[in-house]
């Protein structure tokens, strides 16, 4: 299937490849007609190690699924050579040591036909244009930032203050409680929270309801806001008011596994 | 509304309309007008422009109707909108997109179970074409995400739904069908070989985008 015009890669060697260790094997199965219900594991074990090397002269990288499975073939190869009542882990019902390979097998098999099938489909519909999509929006409608007041968030600091406990006794506060201790605290907190690193305005206040330390956590976060460190945004006029962790300009947000597999 | 009056005006929505639209859709659009009444329409429409030498067809396609142009169109299409067509998916790709598309909603591990090798950067591949979308997660140890289909992906393959996907064959069938072409993908599906797979997977269409959790960034 080469696009028209486009010439092929200088040099390209030209070698079946195989889309993983199952691939291979049906490969193997199908090349000497096998039966796949009864496969000759010893046959096939060595055709298999035998493409493994092949791969390794040819100084292809063989990936590590590749040598799982040789390890499993040389496991159920073994299982074979000893009489039934000796085989170890397995119950008394005649289990084949094949059998979870087999089906395997046979479900790959499956999806790799389906596979083949939605490929003609696509190859029918890539020549069917229609409208130009509009992207849907990516995320739910959000006041943002810029459109949270000041009376928005007093508001939001009045709710709180009438939840903090009345203070009929005099505090003596002997502890320097300052607005940058207190911005650390925030940043700390919501870093520390899982995605969404997002909390809601008066789950700041939990952990502290002296009238001074609201009062100082308010100061903090809107030093906090002012140096683009936190957003607010409102899922809706007059909802509850989250404060949005805002990454730090040019921090990669590189990860691995199923983070990495995301961005984007 | 008599019919004479509403026949142009399906038309004109499927025209402007970007998305498939769907009889109720249209139903709610149009104040109430039957199903039946829409669906008549439809096909009227659908038999005149396949009647008439048109460049486009309505198709029936992710849950909805949709106007699109025919194939022979492509090639010009391309050279006025100046562009090539998207590269074709990997076999890889397709496989995974396979296994998402019968076996959604589930999680990478399952893919990988399947297709017994590493799949992070095919499902990538396959979100950044917006052919795969998470749907969830799964309920268990980890939370790990839950992968499904996309409408794009039902446009991209002209599948009105997911129950429109060719019915999976087994192991014999394939081995006797080496010819994939032999056998029309529609005249499986209207045999009605038995397909637990298939059936389930029609109730876990997400078709709203903004219901589900956005990808970190």
């Amino acid at each position: 299937m080469s696009e028209p015009g486009g010439a092929p890669a200088a040099y390209e060697v030209k070698l079946p490849v195989f889309e993983g260790p199952l691939d291979l094997l049906l490969h193997l199965i199908r090349e000497h007609r096998i039966d796949i219900y009864d496969i000759p594991i010893s046959l096939i074990t060595r055709q298999y190690l035998d493409y493994l090397a092949l791969m390794k002269d040819l100084n292809l990288s063989v990936a590590g699924e590749f040598l799982v499975m040789a390890a499993t073939l040389l496991q159920i190869k073994s299982r074979m050579l000893l009489p039934r009542e000796e085989r170890p882990e397995t119950p008394d019902d005649g289990e084949d040591p094949r059998e979870e390979l087999v089906q395997r097998l046979v479900e790959y098999q499956q999806y790799k036909e389906a596979a083949t099938r939605l490929e003609e489909r696509e190859t029918h519909w890539r020549d069917v244009f229609r409208r130009a999509q509009e992207l849907p929006p990516t995320e739910p409608e959000e006041v943002q930032l810029g459109e949270i007041s000041l009376f928005d968030l007093l508001t939001a600091l009045r709710d709180v203050l009438e939840r903090v406990p009345d203070e009929s006794i005099m505090e003596l506060t002997v502890e320097a409680l300052t607005v940058r201790d207190r911005m650390t605290q925030i940043v700390e907190r919501l870093d520390r929270l899982d995605d969404p690193a997002e909390l809601r305005f008066d789950q700041l206040f939990d952990t502290d309801r002296r009238r001074i330390a609201v009062i100082v956590t308010f100061l903090a976060l809107l030093e906090l806001v002012k140096i683009h460190v936190l957003g607010l945004r409102q899922a809706e006029a007059g909802g509850a008011i989250i404060l949005v962790r805002l990454a730090p300009a040019g921090a990669a947000s590189g990860s691995s596994g199923d983070g990495a597999l995301l961005d984007g | 509304m008599d019919d004479v009056e509403l026949r142009p005006i399906v038309e004109a929505l499927l025209f402007v309309a970007t998305e498939p639209l769907s009889l109720d859709r249209l139903r709610d659009l149009l104040d109430g007008v039957e199903r039946s009444r829409l669906s008549a329409a439809i096909d009227d429409l659908r038999e005149a422009y396949r009647r008439g030498n048109h460049g486009l067809a309505i198709v029936e396609v992710g849950g909805g109707y949709e106007m699109v142009t025919v194939g022979e169109a492509a090639p010009w299409i391309r050279k006025m909108a100046a562009t090539k067509s998207a590269p074709r998916l990997s076999k890889p790709a397709l496989e995974t997109l396979a296994i998402v598309a019968y076996k959604q909603p589930l999680t990478r591990p399952e893919i990988e179970a399947i297709r017994g090798v590493d799949v992070a950067g095919v499902v990538k591949t396959l979100m950044d074409r917006r052919l795969v979308k998470i749907v969830g997660r799964k309920d268990v140890a980890g939370r790990p995400m839950m992968f499904g289909t996309t409408k794009e992906f039902l446009q991209a393959f002209g599948l009105k739904d997911l129950s429109d996907l060719p019915t999976l064959r087994d192991f014999a069938e394939i081995a006797r069908a080496s010819d994939p072409l032999a056998e029309p993908p529609d005249a499986a599906v209207a045999s009605g070989e038995p397909d637990d797979v298939v059936v389930e997977v029609t109730d876990v269409i997400v078709d709203d985008p903004a219901a589900l959790p956005e990808p970190r960034s």
